[in-house]
């Protein structure tokens, strides 16, 4: 089991890793592509810097799927992390032996949220544009949210507040005075009534189904309401973010193109030779059908039936989380159909990330905060992260 | 049968900024290959875009000055292809909400005005360049041009031929180079256009078949290719010699032909779609406020208030208005000396002449106005010879901080009024030239010329002429 693409040495007790899709001059960065083997950015990311001011050690590089579109991190160029025929997640593994504080990484389609769910931690992704994106590997750039995955709501609320905050190089980076409304400090009002989803796109399996009537049961002990409400338009969510992620990421990834770094094909007479078999011969299926797939959406002939109706179908699960957030204090969802995925699932349906964001691309597409406690995602309205790290600790409080 | 041309123009101009749009990488033309270049300006993962301001400022002024609306809430999109000069292989554009729609621009020609439509300005990134001949079959790329700011004016097809064509590219260039929007320079790129040319029978509503003619950058060579273009679509029509099909095609001006160039080149595409990383850009009335109380007077504006107001003739006032340069210095001038036809010759003559012999075109001019009307004051208070003034303003050249009255000083520029010495001199040219003497009193009036000039050598020209000149016809006068 591969679990570091870099690793430093260090006995320090402040130790974080960052996942491969955050960019560091000191270790190498490959976003999990042979595209980018080897590259090595001649900048830091924004949050390496803010984790070396406020004293952390990076500890090494977590591996991740090839630009972390995958399920938890199976299509690592270089091999995937599997133990006994079950897909295993570098960073949850990292953490669970105890080699860091947290990881930190970028939440493009889901994969840190499954994974903290299915190892029993904890994860945040914070309010879009409260966290840098300065210095991640671009890929679903509308949606890609910097997070934290640790073994306590206080490890990830203490790495979440070392790396949130404005940043002028970040175009969508939200004020200061917006970025410090997910710190604590004040109080922190106690949900009072939450809304369970029922009736996603695919339906969990009786151990993920237990886990979510668990967290349930375990916030009716604690006098808060819950509520079951039919998932509705988020049902959408899945097929409208499959589509900006896939258009976003064919835009992105096409500088990858052989030119200037990364991977060069040997075999080439000419310019269109260069690009083409440089791209064949380095990036994977899943990606190549995601570029296919986003590329389509984006033709002039597609933009408006498809690129342009999923940014309205946006709009719309917006809108819905508006109208649920008018009553509820926070949405109760599934992280993922199943609590453990193996080889077998991937190879009878190599596309099956596609289809398991159902859960987690609702929050992807709105930008709203989602922390992972109990194998259950709580997403709440902008800013709400000290709310539902309050619910996280409550679970660890009592639903152990 | 009458054929008629209707032309539409897309022209591409580079800001005048200090920096790129998207990073703080220096805009300026002329350094080293790919040393104006950073993580973000080649295409390296994990840069984000964030919006030069200065850029939204100038495409709102183009705007303006175009008559256009500007659009108060504007978005960046991204156009995707693939050219090695592209780092991202894709170009960050304006498609679906650029700065600045619907202008229009006046233009004067041999048949008279005409107002040629606006469709839109869109700002957006350059591309680098590919450099082919440093090594045999090595193509080399140079980033320095990358995402250096640019805006591009698309007019509706309103022109009918080349005389319009040009009349509408030096208005263009007149108005943005006032506005000091961008440099204009054709020789160096800042300032290109592509020509959308299709041929008609006169009096029919119907657009031909159109063909693109890319990246002209010449006025001789956009009349060339026009005129050029024309004969060949009207010889297809009229002829049958080929078929025209919509197309871009290159224009060879060495061999005054135009080719068709690869579809490959051309077909595609773009796959538009906005950019997520460009927040969208909100104009409230402040900024526009404040842009638009930055506008220049237009050149016509200047010249008329400079004869009604300031009572110049019409050819120093179309003098001064060729550039913004000379009227910035003529009314820097004027502030000081209040004196504005003195102001309109110094500038029309001493500094025309300055300028031609240090081969500077207008907008070089780089004298502080203000020291100027200082000088043109000395001047007219008969403070300093208008001669020496001269030598005042050519040392004003070599160094832009002189205080003309300290200079003067300093070089013992300034007119005396020691009659004293005056008369001493006057003494010795008469005593010098008994011959001069004796032909004035003889009538020869013009032989008091020799004795002036000598007069006026010996006192370094620091004297005021009328003085000396009454003071030599007494002297003479004087004598026996």
């Amino acid at each position: 089991m591969k679990l570091y693409t870099s690793k430093a040495e260090t006995a320090a007790a402040s130790v974080v890793v960052v996942d491969d899709m955050i960019l560091t001059k000191e270790m190498p960065t490959a976003a999990g592509s042979k595209m980018l083997e080897g590259y090595r950015s001649l900048f830091d990311a924004e949050m390496i810097t803010r984790l070396h001011a406020a004293g952390y050690e990076i500890g090494g590089k977590a591996a991740v799927g090839e630009f972390a579109i995958d399920l938890v991190g199976e299509t690592a160029y270089d091999g995937a992390c599997v133990a006994d025929g079950i897909l295993r997640n570098a960073a949850a593994e990292i953490i669970k032996a105890g080699e860091a504080k947290a990881v930190v990484g970028l939440d493009v389609n889901g994969s840190v949220r499954r994974a903290a769910a299915q190892n029993g931690l904890i994860s945040v992704k914070p309010t879009y544009g409260t966290v840098s994106r300065y210095g991640t590997v671009p890929v679903a750039c509308s949606g890609e949210t910097v997070s934290v995955m640790a073994k306590t709501a206080a490890d990830c609320r203490e790495i979440l507040e070392a790396i949130a905050g404005h940043d002028d190089k970040d175009g969508t980076s939200l004020s200061e005075e917006c970025c410090a409304q997910i710190k604590s400090g004040g109080s922190i009002a106690k949900p009072a009534k939450v809304a369970v989803i029922t009736g996603c796109n695919l339906t969990p399996d009786a151990e993920a189904a237990a886990k979510l009537s668990a967290f349930g049961a375990m916030l009716e002990q604690n006098g808060i309401s819950v509520t079951a409400v039919d998932a509705g338009v988020l049902t959408t969510a899945s097929a409208a973010w499959n589509i900006l992620m896939s258009a976003e990421l064919c835009n992105n990834v096409s500088r990858y193109d052989g030119i200037k770094y990364g991977y060069r094909t040997e075999n080439f007479e000419n310019i269109d030779e260069l690009y083409t078999n440089s791209r064949t011969e380095a990036f994977g299926v899943l990606l190549k059908t995601a570029i296919l797939y986003g590329s389509d959406a984006l033709s002039s002939e597609n933009y408006m039936k498809v690129y342009d109706k999923a940014l309205r179908i946006r709009r719309v699960i917006a809108d819905a989380f508006a109208a649920l957030f008018a009553q509820y204090d926070a949405v109760l969802m599934p992280a993922c159909s199943k609590m453990v995925y193996t080889e077998a699932d991937v190879q009878a349906d190599r596309y099956i990330s596609f289809a398991e964001n159902c859960y987690t691309a609702p929050a992807s597409i709105t930008g709203l905060p989602v922390v992972v406690a109990g194998g259950v995602q709580m997403i709440g309205k902008a800013f709400a992260e000290p709310m539902l790290f309050a619910m996280a600790e409550l679970y660890e409080k009592e639903g152990k | 049968m009458r054929y008629e041309t209707v032309i539409g123009l897309e022209v591409h101009v580079e800001l005048a900024t200090e920096s790129k749009i998207f990073c703080s990488c220096s805009a300026k033309f002329g350094a080293g290959p790919n040393e104006h270049v950073c993580p973000a300006c080649c295409g390296m993962p994990g840069m984000l875009p964030v919006v030069n301001k200065r850029v939204v400022d100038l495409g709102m002024t183009a705007g303006m000055m175009l008559n256009c609306h500007i659009n108060r809430t504007t978005t960046f999109d991204k156009k995707s292809y693939y050219y090695p000069d592209l780092p991202c292989a894709y170009q960050t554009t304006q498609w679906f909400a650029p700065v600045a729609v619907n202008g229009c621009v006046e233009i004067e020609t041999s048949k008279g005005k005409k107002k040629v439509r606006i469709k839109q300005i869109h700002m957006e990134e350059d591309a680098g360049k590919l450099v082919h001949d440093i090594m045999p079959d090595t193509t080399h790329v140079d980033f320095n041009r990358t995402s250096v700011p640019l805006i591009e004016i698309v007019s509706q097809p309103d022109l009918s031929g080349a005389e319009e064509v040009i009349a509408y590219l030096e208005r263009l260039h007149a108005l943005l180079r006032f506005a000091k929007v961008s440099d204009c320079r054709w020789e160096q790129g800042s300032m290109r256009c592509d020509v959308n040319l299709s041929v008609r029978p006169e009096g029919s509503s119907e657009l031909g078949v159109r063909t693109e003619m890319k990246n002209m950058n010449s006025l001789t060579a956009i009349a060339r290719a026009i005129e050029y273009e024309t004969a060949r679509h009207i010889d297809a029509l009229e002829n049958g010699t080929e078929v025209l099909v919509q197309e871009t095609r290159r224009w060879d001006d060495v061999k005054g032909k135009s080719y068709a160039m690869r579809n490959k080149e051309t077909a595609g595409d773009y796959r538009y779609f906005p950019d997520p990383n460009v927040m969208p850009v909100v104009i409230d009335d402040a900024w526009y406020a404040a842009i638009e109380a930055s506008l220049p007077e237009l050149p016509e504006e200047k010249r008329a208030r400079y004869i009604s107001e300031l009572g110049l003739s019409e050819y120093d006032a179309a003098q001064l208005t060729q550039s913004r340069a000379l009227c910035d210095c003529f009314e820097d001038a004027v502030s000081v000396c209040g004196k504005a036809k003195d102001a309109a010759n110094w500038i029309n003559s001493e500094v025309m002449n300055i300028l031609n012999a240090r081969k500077m075109n207008f907008d070089m001019l780089h004298i502080d106005g203000k020291s100027l009307g200082a000088l043109i004051l000395l001047v007219a208070d008969g403070k300093v010879g208008r001669a020496n003034g001269k030598k005042v303003l050519a040392a004003m050249f070599d160094d832009t901080t002189i205080d003309p009255a300290v200079y003067a000083e300093e070089n013992g520029l300034i007119v005396s009024h020691d009659t004293g010495m005056i008369d001493a001199v006057i003494k010795e040219a008469i005593s010098s030239d008994p011959k001069a003497v004796a032909d004035y009193k003889s009538g020869k009036e013009k032989a008091i010329m020799a004795l002036f000039g000598k007069c006026m050598k010996q006192l370094k020209g620091n004297c005021d002429p009328q003085v000396l000149h009454t003071m030599l016809i007494d002297a003479i006068k004087a004598t026996e």
